[in-house]
């Protein structure tokens, strides 16, 4: 999708961080010669149209205790997949959900999700009620803790981990 | 874990997200909670020099802005570990890289602003770790509502 120049500028100068002021969308524009209604407009449309998944706090998580970061790989038969995606999404602990390619022999998984938590018992126990939920507990699956975190930049793009 | 305050958890929780898009956006924020725009601005700039919070701003949809991210993951030899990842995490487009306990034990994300790039910093990784790189391309991604309770 081509971005018009001041979407760009927009995209780029937000990216930064919006300002922490009173009138934020005012001095963010004033940076970049486009003005505060304009802002306020382009990023209601960004966040219509899916360019802007979210706006606001982006948390540290390990810093509010969330030391236990588990990711839960299923081998889910290809036809059922979406559907079984769909129902994980609407467990409030899964905090990501993506269907994946495999890679075979080694890795035969296509379906992943991120579950965050402050201990790890508590973990595995929200994703054994996933899967007895879901109907899997026959399927397929391996819960990869993180043992180390040794970088986490302030990406732009994308989700957190 | 810096001690938070319950009206630093109530900002917390109620701004991942949903940032009013108005004029005084902060202001507006803070009337739901019971505070003006200037102590939650306060707050928000004193957490985020705590490093409880990562940034206030934008997460974009990455391939809508022409990009791309992928994850990939290496079995990497226990001895290795330590110079591999310092090789991987050298590179600016690694995100994030998080030792697993798997045969597959290191895994990052790989983010590029030009969606073509993405299979040359692979196969530049795998050049300088002298590893297979075992990509896991997104296929469809299921949306949640990303937030952690404070």
């Amino acid at each position: 999708m081509a971005l018009s120049e001041d979407r760009r500028r927009l995209v780029a100068a937000l990216g930064r961080g919006l300002p922490l002021t009173r009138r934020p969308y005012r001095d963010l524009g004033r940076d970049i010669g486009i003005a505060e209604e304009a802002v306020i407009a382009a990023l209601g449309e960004m966040l219509d149209d899916g360019l802007l998944k979210r706006l606001g706090i982006v948390v540290h998580h390990h810093q509010l205790g969330y030391r236990a970061n588990a990711m839960v790989v299923w081998d889910i038969p290809d036809d059922a997949v979406a559907e079984v995606g769909r129902r994980f999404s609407e467990f409030d602990f899964v905090t990501l959900c993506y269907r994946r390619q495999r890679r075979p022999p080694e890795w035969p998984y296509n379906l992943f999700c991120m579950v965050h938590g402050r201990q790890r018992t508590r973990v595995l126990a929200q994703v054994e009620e996933l899967a007895a939920a879901c109907g899997l507990a026959d399927a397929p699956h391996q819960v990869l803790f993180s043992s180390r975190r040794f970088k986490q930049r302030g990406a732009i793009y994308g989700d957190p981990g | 874990m810096s001690p938070l305050e319950d009206r630093d958890r109530a900002i917390v929780n109620a701004l991942q997200g949903g940032f009013p898009i108005t004029d005084e956006p902060f202001a507006e924020a803070g009337r739901e909670l019971g505070m003006d725009g200037a102590e939650v601005i306060e707050r928000i700039a004193r957490m985020m020099e705590d490093g409880i919070l990562n940034r206030f701003g934008p997460i974009y949809n990455a391939e809508k802005l022409g990009g791309a991210v992928t994850l990939a993951a290496i079995a990497v030899p226990e001895a290795d570990f330590e110079a591999v990842a310092e090789t991987v995490n050298a590179f600016p487009e690694v995100a994030h890289n998080y030792a697993r306990d798997h045969d597959f034990n290191m895994w990052f994300v790989v983010s590029t602003d030009d969606a073509g790039r993405i299979a040359g910093v692979i196969a530049e990784i795998e050049r300088a770790t002298g590893l297979e790189v075992h990509e896991m391309p997104k296929i469809e991604e299921f949306h949640v509502g990303l937030r952690f309770e404070a």
